[in-house]
């Protein structure tokens, strides 16, 4: 009697959240005639992912991977308090967010805004529930399968040689495209801001200062030193207002775009080679602490003031013409956005330290599926961040000079003739609220993001009078944690050069070797440096090329987890339901293999690669011409290399199945044979 | 009340384990080592030589 009670509550609750985001969705999908508010999205998108999480996961977990509560987990059955430890649920989901939640969710969004509000949320709903959650829940369970094993190991094992060496070169290829974009992000923000500059100079004595407290005066004491840390942080925000209104010390803070990317060179370099305790680790600690605080107040702030969307559903810019990035919403929206809806980056770390931790196998899909839910709610506060933002004054920010002109009269006057008006004086007057000389050509996404959260905290708490200060706040997040990145990406990539050149010299292997560190981290910083100097001195503002290249090259990550996903849920004999990866496998496959087509071969110069070098050959030649033709070939050829790699990967993979299928080959999967777990209830 | 101090535990666990404070015990626990400079220092050169770094996405 009970039982039937419950079931008929369970399905009116969970019948009215179906209707309610039915609702939102369509009235986010069909509202054309007036500004929507912002509650509409959170409403589609709390529904959709309880939606997503009650039923798809469960659906996948019990049919598809069948995971088992009774069996022992890796941290159970290795644990050695270092690497493996049980570790309770909710730690290591937050551990889980903390690690796969950074800029990309933030900038990506807000680039797509050019399209209007629509595609971006669509694709964040849909793909987070659909392929996004799906691939980081299944990669992460796979590997607690497998003692915690990477996902290059994983695709070595399952899908043949190829598959590793492909995930091997793939990972390093995006770490160095993924450094130079974001770092190429940095400097946009900060190029010609005295303010944003000192205060984000002023973090690095600030981690030196946690490193060396952590060190010698209270050793372990991370939270507390976080917590200084913070106070000291918004003291340098504050720091950084007087240094903009004083001429001096505002001349020393205003650096070029050029003299920004130096800066960067030196300090990722550095954090490379220095003790991980002085800078690094300390840095991490305060960008974490930063980021969880400010991604809370931000969710906090949209639902409290539910602010009103001025961004179109659409824009005209779906038809590829858009200034921020060119290329039409299929698939340049679907790369734009990748972590947030689906990113391939999130398979090595559900293959990392996360399987390393959990506890029972039931648990990773709470982990995998609900933190990449969390993320891509992340990412729907982009969105909206970045569309409460008048449509001129989102594309005068976003737009390149080479795109509207050079002056300010150009530029408003281009952009005013799209269809969406702003004037020289009301840019001159946000600039002045949020304390910059200008906000014209901020390309990036992080300078309109940082507008559009300014514009929400200072409704919140404070008013306009401090708008400026709410701004350098996000500036500061948003620089503070891609610095973060720059350096544990930079390490990251040491690391895996130096494993793989310990198999030709033994000793540049050996990670504590300061000859072998110095060489591998100035052979990385290169490798980034390069394409950042590229970014830096392209006169289209640098995101239109490489922020595609990044998407691309992350999004064939995913392929590639995908491509090992669907070949083990093949082998497990649940083919029948294999459409669960191969679906979006195939998705993503359309969407990157016709991107990096139009970014190699579209005759517009604005798109293609070669076009935009044949354009270049065939214009007035200037001292950088050479230069920027090579850089174009260069990232075509880099394109077309991603994209043979990841193919090889797909046909190694396909002629698994096959053979699988056909029964020609045997279907083994390389999983730890099943141990009985002796975890009370209350340890799991 | 009881469920709130519970959340609360669990938020304090969360933040000690991203912030490598409970690393850091467990550290501690493992070489019967009292909390030092020098403890410090052997906790992060362990890390450092045996952890692989932490990956942080995009």
């Amino acid at each position: 009697m009970l039982d039937d009670m419950n079931r008929s509550l369970s399905i009116l609750v969970w019948g009215v959240v179906s209707l309610l985001a039915a609702g939102a969705t369509a009235v986010v999908a069909l509202h054309r005639s007036e500004p929507i508010n912002a509650l509409w999205l959170v409403a589609a998108a709390t529904c959709c992912y309880a939606l997503g999480y009650r039923f798809y996961s469960k659906f996948i977990a019990a049919k598809i991977l069948a995971v088992d509560a009774l069996r022992a987990t890796p941290a159970e059955r290795l644990e050695n308090g270092r690497d493996f430890l049980v570790t309770n649920k909710w730690v290591v989901f937050g551990h889980h967010f903390a690690a796969i939640a950074g800029p990309g969710p933030l900038v990506g969004p807000v680039l797509a805004a050019q399209f209007g509000y629509l595609p971006g949320t669509l694709w964040v709903l849909a793909g987070a529930v659909f392929a996004g959650c799906v691939q980081d829940f299944v990669i992460l369970l796979f590997s607690v399968r497998r003692d915690g094993k990477s996902l290059t190991e994983m695709a070595q094992e399952e899908t043949g040689v190829v598959g590793g060496v492909v995930a091997y070169a793939a990972i390093i290829a995006i770490l160095i495209i993924l450094l130079a974009v974001i770092a190429l992000v940095v400097v946009n923000a900060l190029k010609d801001s005295p303010w944003g500059t000192f205060t984000i100079a002023m973090t690095i004595p600030i981690a030196l200062l946690m490193g060396v407290y952590l060190r010698r005066i209270r050793p372990g004491k991370v939270l507390e030193v976080s917590v200084l840390g913070f106070v000291l942080v918004l003291l340098a925000i504050w720091g950084g207002q007087w240094v903009s209104q004083h001429p001096g010390p505002a001349q020393v803070f205003t650096l070029s775009a050029q003299a920004l990317a130096i800066s960067i060179f030196i300090y990722a370099f550095a954090a490379s080679v220095v003790p991980v305790w002085l800078l690094l680790a300390p840095r991490d600690y305060l960008s974490t602490f930063v980021k969880l605080g400010t991604i809370g107040l931000l969710g906090i702030g949209i639902v409290a003031i539910h602010p009103t969307l001025h961004m179109p559903a659409l824009t005209r810019f779906v038809d590829g013409t858009g200034p921020v990035f060119a290329g039409k919403i299929f698939p340049f929206a679907f790369i734009t956005i990748a972590c947030g809806a689906i990113s391939g980056f999130h398979s090595l770390i559900s293959s990392g330290t996360t399987p390393k931790l959990i506890a029972r196998e039931t648990e990773t899909r709470m982990v995998g599926y609900g933190a990449m839910m969390a993320e891509s709610a992340v990412a729907v506060m982009a969105i909206i961040a970045a569309c409460v933002l008048q449509p001129g004054v989102y594309f005068a920010i976003n737009s390149p000079s080479g795109i509207v002109g050079q002056t300010v009269v150009a530029a408003t006057a281009t952009i005013s003739n799209w269809g969406f008006p702003v004037t020289a004086a009301e840019m001159q007057a946000l600039a002045h609220a949020v304390g910059e000389q200008t906000l014209f050509n901020r390309t990036g996404g992080a300078p309109a993001f940082a507008v559009g959260m300014a514009h929400i905290f200072s409704q919140t708490l404070g008013g306009g009078t401090v708008m400026a200060l709410w701004y350098h706040f996000a500036v500061m997040f948003e620089a503070l944690f891609i610095l973060t990145i720059l350096d544990a990406g930079t390490r990251v990539a040491r690391f895996m050069i130096q494993d793989a050149l310990g198999h030709i010299y033994k000793p540049l292997g050996r990670t504590s070797w300061y000859p072998s560190i110095i060489f591998t981290s100035a052979l990385i910083v290169a490798a980034w440096g390069y394409f950042l100097w590229q970014g830096v001195k392209d006169p289209l503002g640098g995101i239109n090329s490489l922020w595609p290249l990044f998407g691309i090259a992350n999004q064939l990550l995913a392929t590639v987890a995908l491509c090992v996903a669907t070949t083990i849920i093949i082998k497990m004999h649940r083919a029948k339901y294999a459409a669960v990866t191969l679906v979006p496998l195939v998705w993503l496959v359309a969407v990157t293999f016709t991107a990096s087509w139009h970014k190699i071969l579209d005759p517009n110069p604005r798109v293609g690669f070669l076009a935009q070098a044949h354009a270049l050959a065939a214009g007035p030649a200037t001292s950088a011409t050479a230069r920027l033709i090579f850089n174009n070939r260069l990232d075509a050829g880099v394109t077309a290399l991603l994209l043979g790699m990841v193919a090889l990967v797909l046909f190694e993979s396909a002629r698994q199945w096959l053979g699988v299928l056909s029964g020609r080959k045997e279907a083994r999967v390389k999983e730890t044979p099943f141990v009985m777990t002796r975890l009370s209830e209350e340890r799991a | 009340m009881i469920r709130l101090k519970q959340a609360a535990r669990i938020l304090i666990s969360t933040l000690r384990e991203i912030f490598d404070e409970a690393a850091y015990t467990r550290f501690l626990q493992r070489t019967r080592m009292a909390s030092s400079p020098a403890a410090y220092a052997a906790f992060w050169r362990e890390r450092e030589t045996n952890a692989a770094p932490k990956p942080r996405c995009c």
